[in-house]
């Protein structure tokens, strides 16, 4: 039972830096119609420039540390959202109207550029990262398990609800959201209501980033390891969690985030550790077998 | 036909209009102009180029040559040079389809607001006050609200404001399309067939809903109706186009007496009388080509 629990804290975790990156991949989805590959190493660019502040800010010595955690926390965003923009800008947006496949093809090269980039900047060994935010609770005891929750755990996942929030009031209730709903279902009415559909796919690149960066912060301070390459399985995993969802369904993401996170945690725990990925996987295809539009995607009716 | 003043201001004036695809000429040598405050129908057989006409207008086409000049609040904006979504924003031209284009996952009042986002989207202030609920933004999204209540109730809509638009009866898409335009807040309102598949209330309707819209908000409204019983009734100026070529312009009854026009609608070689008695019976034709 505590093993159970303890389980379920870590998976919850895991999923909510998932549901953070894969709600990149489904507003893309959502908007344009691309599946942006270089999204997860968004994310470790994000991680990257974490770690980086984070080592600025040791220099300069002696902040106060929620305040420390609060810089970082801007300048990943700022600085994230501004790669986001760069790649849709260079990448993607003189594709537009092109084929389908020609974005696609231009969002691999862009995240083989971005790893190797980071590799030849940062190196290719791992950068450690010291715990920052230390301590824990200890929920339930026995004669030789405890279960504890971190407050690293809990920030987590505090962070994640309340952006969570956020963003789906931005979607809902301001008039971004709607002109991202509008361009979603048809651009070309949207730009007729004079609503600027290049800068609103901009912004929903921006969006998708600043979240992507929250998530590479976290994952930095979660794990405290970071290399070049861990956009690429992040990514990956986020990438199925959004397609377990529902592609397009921004709900949908952050729930396949979570079972993807549960899954991976419960497999690891009870199972072989080598084969996680392989039953993550597994499940993305049981799940299509039976909803092929995802868990909360919305079947495509053709009205004639 | 309606009674309307003489002097009212140029809104549009389309100068020497030509539209090439490859070598297929769509538009050849198109000028023509319609007011504010006006009903300017543009007729012609099928493939004539009405439907090109809107798309140079609305910047999806940029015109082989030619100059597209819109005239309000005291400037002049060249359509042909704009960017599409700059069309509506800053030159104020609206425009419904002969498809209907709702956004169908959306109500019918948000379809009514993102068709106001330019004000909104100031008024959100890179969103912040949007997302935190500030009173500039509130008050902004008040007034949004009432304006689609205004263009509800105009259009006999109020009743499903609620609904998904893609739930609606045929008709009320129709109204939906128009009242979303509407709350663009257009200088130059552009329908492409709005009447097409009404039944006769409904079409009657529709002319009143036109009238209204010219009348009472001075809007300049571009008309493509092939149903001569809307444009006879409601056009206060009439351009025929056949072939990508202008054959005819003027008031419904210049139009509809006008023996090129009768030639391209019924063919060569009628019976000389004929013309006169067509001319009389054309208002209460249903064109169904």
């Amino acid at each position: 039972m505590e093993y159970f629990v303890q389980q379920l804290i870590n998976g919850v975790t895991l999923g909510s830096i998932y549901g953070l990156i894969a709600i990149g991949y489904t507003m893309v989805y959502g908007i344009i119609g691309m599946i942006n590959f270089a999204h997860g190493d968004i994310f470790m660019v994000g991680s990257f420039i974490a770690l980086m502040t984070f080592i600025a800010l040791g220099i300069l010595g002696g902040i106060w540390l929620p305040l420390a955690l609060l810089v970082t926390l801007l300048v990943t965003m700022v600085i994230t959202a501004a790669y986001g923009w760069t790649v849709e800008r260079l990448a993607y947006r003189p594709l537009r109207g092109s084929f389908r496949l020609a974005p696609l093809i231009s969002a691999i090269g862009m995240s083989i550029f971005l790893q190797n980039y980071v590799q030849l900047l940062q190196g290719a060994r791992v950068r450690p990262l010291q715990p920052v935010i230390e301590g824990h609770f200890i929920l339930m005891k026995s004669a030789h398990f405890s279960v504890v929750l971190s407050y690293m755990q809990i920030t987590i996942v505090l962070v994640t609800v309340i952006l969570m929030a956020i963003f789906a009031t931005l979607i809902s209730k301001t008039a971004l959201g709607r002109a991202q709903r509008a361009c979603e279902q048809d651009s070309l009415m949207a730009s007729l209501l004079g609503i600027n559909v290049d800068r609103t796919i901009s912004l929903t690149f921006i969006i998708g980033s600043l979240l992507a960066a929250v998530a590479g912060m976290l994952f930095l301070l979660y794990y405290g390891v970071i290399d070049f390459y861990i956009g690429f399985l992040a990514g990956m995993k986020a990438f199925t969690a959004a397609v377990l969802g529902g592609i397009g369904s921004l709900p949908g993401a952050m729930l396949g985030g979570l079972i993807i996170g549960l899954i991976e945690t419960f497999w690891s725990a009870y199972f072989t550790i080598e084969y996680k990925d392989v039953a993550a996987f597994s499940v993305l295809v049981l799940v299509l077998i039976f909803f092929p539009t995802g868990l909360l995607g919305q079947p495509e009716v053709e009205k004639v | 036909m309606n009674g309307t003043p003489e002097d009212q201001p140029v809104l549009l004036q389309v100068e020497h209009l030509t539209m090439k695809f490859g070598g297929l000429t769509a538009i050849d040598d198109v000028s023509f102009t319609a007011k504010a405050g006006e009903i300017t129908a543009i007729i012609g057989p099928n493939g004539a180029g009405k439907t090109t006409i809107f798309n140079c207008l609305t910047g999806f086409y940029s015109p082989t040559y030619g100059r597209l000049g819109l005239h309000h609040s005291d400037s002049e904006f060249l359509l042909e040079r704009m960017e599409g979504f700059r069309i509506t924003q800053q030159a104020h031209v609206a425009r419904t389809f002969q498809n209907i284009r709702l956004f169908g996952a959306m109500s019918v009042l948000e379809n009514l607001i993102v068709a106001q986002h330019n004000v909104l989207m100031r008024a959100s202030k890179l969103s912040f006050a949007g997302l935190l609920g500030m009173k500039g933004y509130r008050q902004a999204e008040k007034e949004a609200i009432n304006k689609a209540r205004y263009w509800l109730q105009r259009t006999g809509l109020l009743e499903y404001a609620d609904q998904d638009a893609a739930n609606l009866p045929y008709g009320a898409q129709r109204r939906l399309e128009i009242a979303r335009a509407m709350c663009t807040r257009p200088a130059l309102l552009c329908l492409d067939e709005p009447a097409a598949g009404l039944n006769p209330k409904e079409s009657s309707e529709l002319n009143a809903l036109l009238n209204y819209i010219k009348n009472e908000h001075q809007v300049g409204l571009l008309l493509i109706e092939h149903d001569m019983s809307v444009v006879m009734e409601i056009s206060d100026h009439i351009v025929v186009l056949d072939y990508g070529r202008k054959i005819s312009d003027g008031t419904p009854v210049m139009v509809a007496n006008d023996p090129v026009v009768i030639r391209a609608y019924l063919g060569e070689d009628e019976d000389s009388q004929l013309p006169q008695k067509i001319a009389e019976d054309l208002p209460g034709v249903r064109q169904d080509a």
